[in-house]
């Protein structure tokens, strides 16, 4: 199955307005999710807040805001993303970032800038204790007893005890386990430092890179290291990563342009060219096995996500290659993954 | 001299949250967790033309004697998260979170409410609370590191702070830095949100204890207060609307609302029974054992709830329950409940429920108006917020049965005016300090 999602980033967008019209242009796509990213470095509203006002204006997209990692405290992360997912019904995803800099550093003035090493060591220990607090809580905890006074089982509540190299969460989360259980978790893995969290706890990896050989090849060690983890190399999908310029028209002919396939920018991988050639680029991708599906950055927000929905997604599914409806409610479902087990079910509190 | 016109009454709904207060074992009773629940109350509280809606917050599940407390409703999601919902299903209605400022930090918490009040039009309200409790502390990269006397001067810092990064950009849109150096926070940077609709999203703060009442009127919009008799609220407005001047701020800076609730019936004797009712339906057996346990500091789960109160006194510092602070000096109260219970004739149930009644306002619609409209032209308060006992539905009978009459009576608007909280409660908008 192919998996498409695109960002809805706009810089210097305040207004609820302009992110539901593109949400909702996604999902007429019947993409799999949204993102929207975040630091708090740069200007931008707060992302889960931004998709938490989306989610009642749509229907089926999943939504995964940037959720940084580094100055927060994770049990109010854990809640955060978890009340995302009720108020989405089963639709939330969280994508999990570091925050490098000292000038973020200082905005809290809680600590000092560290080595992005250590801040995703770190952002594992955040993603670890978030599965456990989602857990905390099994799904028939809530009985309503009226015989015994009971409204819920507490040994169906559980303390998760987490000790990490910076901090410590006793719990259970204060929010009842969420629709989907564990809402996704994405990790861009691009970078050499994040590429084990995202095999250990990532349901989604993002791998930004030029070519169909390059980004196989990186899911070929996402997948060997997921299974080295004891996961299930099968319940981690690969997304490649681009930014896409549907402004040019079809069949450039310069290297980077169209056929010529993305090349490399500073704002990452860059495919410029129609709306044609990228659907192109999206089946021979996936045909040839190297991704699991896309993640598509437009250059140009409006224009480009509506060029993506109406050529390149209609085209694919014109050629059976993408799917016309949503044949499930929640992301995970869109995702083909499974709803997490609960690792405390079953264990008295 | 000339009568004063009639002062407008301010409402609010407060979404029935974890205490014994919500009545889960109705067969009424629906999710609390579910989001269609959170828009049905909002959405009866627009219709009502309510100021705004608050919600509470929990960072620890209680625990009673080492377990996790479970006879009242338990779990809730995170407010801001919640309310940015709301703002895509309500139009007018102000968004008010409860946000602890001993858990939390200025630049993110500001950055989230002014997000807020962005993505509402300017709908934001922020009701400060603070902790010194170690027991919720064990949540935190923080811990429970800070003293009990320490919580509300970081609270007033914090509320400071947050004001500083709402006003380092100007009202024409540009960015400044900011840089903050205190006792509790030393911070520098950027800004990442523009100006909010309201300039800073309204500030409520709750609690009546001396050191809150002056954090009240130094600091904040409305105040959220448990004074809900006549006399009682006309003592704490005085007192409060008076420690204002020295602040260079007027009674009209701050509003006063009360968290009440209200049971209505056809008849005066109605509302009564419906009244004695939803109390029983509060206090249930096992609930009742618990609060005595709760202030006897000791194990009384032999006793029975249909029986006299112990003859054992309680212990000084009662340590069984963990996440709740019951006020008072727990000697005096048992003293004070065995006399109820001697005088009436009660038993350990009844003496609970007796001393425990939450409805603040029982009655005919007519008498329930007519009894609001005195508080606030006496100046009890300003307004109150209803606490309804039903999730979702506790608020429709009110909107539908008692607005009119306050309407009729000229003390409650008949449309929202204008779009934002502030202009809502009759705010006026803060003077930027660039």
């Amino acid at each position: 199955m192919l998996h498409l999602s695109a960002a809805v980033d706009q810089p210097s967008a305040y207004d609820a307005g302009s992110y539901v019209e593109l949400a909702r242009l996604a999902e007429h796509g019947v993409l799999d999710f949204v993102t929207l990213d975040d630091t708090f470095a740069r200007p931008g509203l707060d992302a889960l807040a931004v998709l938490s006002r989306v989610a009642p204006a749509t229907g089926r997209i999943g939504l995964v805001p940037t959720v940084t990692t580094t100055h927060t405290e994770p049990f109010h992360v854990q809640a955060a993303v978890a009340t995302l997912d009720w108020v989405s019904r089963g639709r939330a995803g969280w994508r999990l970032d570091v925050s490098t800099t000292e000038g973020e550093a200082r905005l809290f003035g809680r600590r000092h800038a560290a080595p992005a090493e250590a801040l995703w060591r770190e952002a594992g220990e955040v993603a670890d204790v978030a599965a456990k607090l989602w857990d905390s809580w099994e799904d028939d905890a809530e009985i309503r007893d009226e015989p015994t006074g009971r409204f819920i089982d507490r040994d169906k509540l559980h303390h998760v005890d987490f000790h990490g190299t910076e901090f410590s969460v006793r719990g259970p989360s204060i929010v009842p386990r969420p629709p989907q259980g564990h809402p996704v978790r994405v990790v861009d893995a691009s970078e050499g430092q994040a590429r084990d969290i995202a095999a250990r706890y990532a349901d989604v990896a993002l791998v930004r890179s030029v070519s169909a050989a390059q980004t196989r090849a990186v899911r070929d060690q996402l997948r060997a290291a997921a299974a080295r983890f004891g996961r299930d190399p099968d319940a981690l999908r690969v997304l490649a990563a681009l930014v896409v310029d549907l402004g040019d028209g079809e069949h450039a002919a310069e290297p980077g342009h169209g056929g010529g396939g993305p090349r490399q920018t500073a704002q990452g991988p860059l495919y410029r060219g129609g709306p044609v050639d990228l659907a192109d680029l999206i089946a021979s991708w996936h045909g040839e096995g190297a991704v699991d599906g896309f993640h598509l950055t437009p250059a140009e927000p409006r224009r480009d996500l509506e060029r993506l929905v109406n050529g390149t997604v209609a085209l694919l599914q014109h050629r059976g290659l993408f799917r016309t409806f949503y044949p499930g409610s929640t992301l995970r479902e869109h995702l083909g993954l499974a709803r997490p087990v609960n690792q405390y079910a079953g264990e008295a509190s | 001299m000339t009568e004063r016109p009639l002062k407008q009454i301010r409402l609010a709904a407060h979404f029935p949250g974890v205490n014994n207060t919500t009545v889960w074992a109705d067969p009424r009773s629906r999710s609390q967790i579910e989001f269609s629940s959170f828009e049905h109350l909002a959405r009866t509280a627009e219709r009502g033309l309510f100021d705004f809606f608050f919600l509470a917050e929990g960072l620890r599940l209680r625990e009673h004697k080492g377990r996790i407390h479970d006879l009242d409703v338990v779990g809730r999601p995170e407010s801001i998260t919640v309310l940015n919902a709301l703002a895509a299903v309500t139009e007018h209605l102000g968004l008010a979170a409860t946000v602890n400022a001993t858990f939390n930090e200025p630049y993110e918490l500001a950055r989230r409410l002014a997000t807020l009040d962005h993505l509402s039009g300017g709908r934001a309200a922020w009701n400060v609370v603070t902790s010194s409790d170690a027991f919720t502390g064990e949540n935190f990269r923080r811990g429970g590191f800070l003293d009990r006397a320490d919580r509300y001067t970081r609270a007033a810092e914090f509320v400071a702070t947050a004001r500083e990064l709402w006003d380092s950009w100007t009202p024409d849109g540009l960015s400044r830095p900011f840089a903050h150096r205190g006792q509790h926070f030393d911070i520098a940077g950027e800004f990442t949100v523009p100006r909010s609709p309201q300039g800073h999203p309204v500030v409520i703060q709750a609690g009546d204890s001396d050191e809150g009442r002056e954090f009240a009127a130094a600091t904040a919009d409305v105040v959220f207060t448990r004074q809900a008799s006549l006399e009682g609220g006309r003592a704490f407005y005085a007192d409060v609307k008076g420690r204002l001047a020295k602040y260079g701020r007027t009674v009209e800076d701050l509003k006063i609302m009360p968290g009440v609730g209200v049971v209505l019936g056809d008849t005066a004797a109605e509302a009564q029974e419906r009244a004695a009712e939803i109390r029983r339906q509060q206090t249930s057996p096992q609930t009742a054992i618990l609060t005595l346990e709760q202030i006897w500091g000791v194990d009384l789960s032999s006793y029975d709830p249909d029986g006299p109160l112990p003859d054992i006194d309680p212990v000084a510092e009662p340590t069984l329950t963990e996440g709740r602070t019951r006020r008072g000096n727990t000697l005096e109260i048992a003293e004070r409940w065995r006399a109820l219970s001697r005088e009436k004739g009660l038993s350990i149930r009844e003496t609970v429920i007796e001393a425990g009644g939450r409805q603040s306002f029982v009655g005919t619609p007519q008498a329930v108006a007519a009894e609001l409209d005195e508080f606030v032209q006496r100046d009890a308060a300003d307004g109150f917020i209803l606490v309804p006992h039903l999730t979702p539905a506790g608020l429709d009978e009110f909107v539908d049965r008692v607005v009119p009459l306050l309407q009729e009576r000229g003390v409650f608007r008949t449309e929202y005016k204008g779009t934002t909280l502030r202009s809502h409660l009759g705010l006026s908008e803060p003077v930027w300090k660039g």
